[in-house]
């Protein structure tokens, strides 16, 4: 489905380098971090907690990634999660039937994103703005429904979704590779992926080349609310409990990072579902890492930016041609130049 | 603008009245920073129950954790003569003003929960605080006399870094278990307080320590951080309260469950009864005339599984944590 090229390689270089890096480097201050051990069914190791804890940011990323080739952004995908987790909690509690449960959730999490859509799309709001509304908005809206405390539930349906497991592999890790397998196929063996790089690079060009760009923002918009409905349910699972003051917060923030990672230009156009996936394992490779360290909890922030930093200054290296322009550069010292 | 403001404040006033049906002996605002967290909650409402006690018609007004909102809060109460006015203040700084208002009407005012930085103390009656450091401490003589000479590798899940509670109930944890050198605090990491974060740190730290094998007990700063790590220590396939010992900080409802189940061992508790020693000091202050001490220490009181967990659950689930 994916045909790896080399050019393909060559471009991703610079993450797989890093992801690689910070593995190692977690290796280094952990010597059992690839150690894989089955515990009561189900895999465990620190290499699944990377892709276990990573798999709400993949699944945001996911979602993030159609937004921002469009040339836009959404800040409330955090806020949805935790309205998508509180009603799953609290319909959970007031005995709903699990399917009842997971639709309701899922559709507080589209009808979210398609109200940003309208808003960036029929009232030609800025992204930013438009879903900074939904992002103050979003949390109230998840403390009305929890009265603001958390909601806990023991109901084993729900709780799956975050800690269950199939052949051995958590539910998170699944549901977001079925997720990315899903997205790319859609958006790469379709005329899809095209036609949101094009709204991306220029809108109204598109526009008078006959592409419905409106309904377009508002697919994208709506499938970006449900990406993070679907990571609201998991983390809300995987404590069973809906925590609307916490569950999401700044998570918005590491989705678009982990975008930004992955290659994607915040100016639309181009872009990798793929790789923003890849983005959302570095971060989270990184965030493990720095939990197993043992470094005292003052360093994380400083450490995650350094390392953030030198990624994204070795793709902006790699994507100027850095190479190729040292070379030129070494080659026309003392020649002098017009 | 002015006039904007006026009805504002208008209304918040009108608000107020429309509370006062009843005759009571006294009436006092209370300024509370919002619904920031489930403690908040509970405050609010052991604050409504213990004025019902004592007959006092308590006026509560919701800042939506804005400074701004409490001034108007205050200068509404002011304007509306009430015997006393409580403040949970959401910051430390910018009340003199507001303040001395207060004082110039000749209402004594009380903090809850939290200080403020002022040059001129005297602008307060008293605070009614918790002492973050004392309920560190708690936690630490427990863990002293619970594992009784054995030695004990601790891991720490910190609340929000640089945060006043995360500091001193950390300092306080590190003075409890200071005289036991059987003690030792192996790996110390933030949670933020929270769940989640909580579950993901405890993954870390019992890969880090040969699969939790040589972890003794887990020390949280609060207890929603502790039923995060109990998840991930029951899915690493040890028994919580058991393999390893779990002391937490805030007796909020869902540890008292879980101690119930024996999946954790002791919580200290940070009260959310504020408003009641509160309502004593000015009563006493009313009576007699003399002025409280500056500070009033609220009681950390240590639960563990002997005091019928079950039985607190049930008192304290209908507070609104």
């Amino acid at each position: 489905m994916i045909r790896l090229n080399t050019a393909a390689l060559t471009k991703a270089m610079p993450q797989l380098l890093s992801l690689m890096l910070i593995l190692f480097l977690n290796y280094l201050a952990f010597p059992g971090f690839f150690e894989i051990r089955l515990q009561d069914g189900r895999l465990f190791g620190s290499l699944i907690d990377v892709f276990n804890r990573g798999a709400p940011v993949i699944i945001l990323a996911i979602g993030m990634t159609a937004v921002i080739a469009s040339r836009g952004v959404d800040l409330s995908v955090g806020a949805v999660m935790a309205v998508a987790g509180a009603l799953a909690a609290t319909m959970t509690v007031a005995g709903y039937p699990l399917p009842v449960v997971i639709l309701a959730a899922l559709g507080a999490g589209l009808a979210c994103g398609l109200w940003n859509g309208i808003l960036v799309a029929y009232f030609d709001l800025q992204p930013i703005v438009a879903t900074l509304i939904l992002m103050v908005a979003g949390r109230g809206i998840a403390q009305l429904i929890t009265e603001g405390s958390i909601v806990t539930f023991t109901e084993p349906g729900l709780i799956f979704f975050g800690t269950g497991s199939f052949a051995g592999v958590p539910m998170p890790i699944l549901i977001a590779a079925s997720l990315l397998a899903v997205a790319i196929a859609v958006v790469r063996r379709t005329a899809l992926g095209l036609l949101i790089e094009s709204i991306g690079i220029n809108r109204s060009a598109s526009s008078y080349a006959g592409l419905n760009s409106k309904l377009l923002l508002l697919v994208i918009y709506g499938f970006c609310g449900l990406c993070a409905s679907l990571a609201g349910i998991i983390i809300a699972a995987d404590i069973r409990g809906a925590d609307a003051n916490n569950a999401g917060l700044w998570l918005e923030l590491d989705a678009i990072l982990a975008v930004v990672v992955g290659g994607t230009s915040l100016f639309g156009g181009r872009f990798s579902i793929l790789m923003s996936a890849l983005g959302a394992v570095i971060i989270q490779a990184m965030n493990t890492g720095i939990l197993l360290s043992g470094f005292p909890p003052e360093y994380n922030l400083i450490l995650k930016a350094l390392v953030i930093i030198v990624i994204l200054l070795a793709q902006s290296f790699s994507s100027l041609g850095g190479w190729a322009f040292l070379k030129g550069e070494f080659r026309s010292k003392g020649t002098k130049r017009q | 603008m002015i006039s904007m403001k006026r009805i504002l404040l208008a209304s918040t006033v009108a608000m107020l009245c429309a509370g006062t049906a009843h005759a009571a002996d006294l009436t006092i605002g209370f300024s509370q920073i919002g619904s920031e967290s489930g403690w908040r909650a509970a405050e609010t409402s052991v604050s409504k129950i213990e004025a019902k006690k004592r007959g006092v018609d308590l006026k509560i007004a919701d800042a939506q954790q804005k400074q701004e909102n409490q001034i108007k809060a205050i200068r509404g109460f002011i304007a509306q003569g009430v015997d006393a006015i409580f403040i949970a203040p959401v910051v430390a700084t910018g009340w003199d003003t507001v303040l001395a208002e207060a004082k110039e009407a000749k209402i004594p005012v009380i903090l809850l929960d939290r200080t403020i930085e002022t040059a001129n103390d005297g602008l307060y009656l008293t605070a009614v605080t918790s002492d973050t450091v004392h309920e560190g401490k708690v936690a630490g003589e427990w863990l002293v006399k619970a594992v009784a000479g054995k030695d004990c590798k601790v891991v720490e899940l910190q609340g929000t870094v640089g945060s006043s509670p995360a500091i001193n109930r950390k300092k306080g944890f590190e003075d409890g278990i200071a005289s036991a050198s059987n003690i030792k605090i192996t790996r110390s990491q933030t949670g933020d307080f929270t769940r989640s974060k909580g579950k993901e740190v405890m993954e870390g730290f019992l890969k880090a320590e040969n699969g939790g094998k040589n972890i003794c007990a887990l020390y949280a700063h609060n207890d929603d951080m502790a039923v995060g790590a109990i998840q991930a220590i029951k899915e690493a396939g040890l028994k919580p309260g058991k393999d390893i010992l779990v002391v937490s900080v805030d007796a909020v409802p869902d540890i008292f469950k879980a101690m119930a189940e024996g999946e954790a061992n002791a919580t200290v508790e940070l009260t959310p009864n504020m408003a009641g020693p509160a309502f004593d000091a000015l009563k006493a202050f009313k009576d007699s005339g003399k002025a409280p001490p500056k500070w009033i220490q609220t009681e950390s009181k240590l639960y563990t599984q002997a005091d019928d967990p079950k039985k607190v659950y049930e008192e304290k689930k209908g507070l609104g944590y």
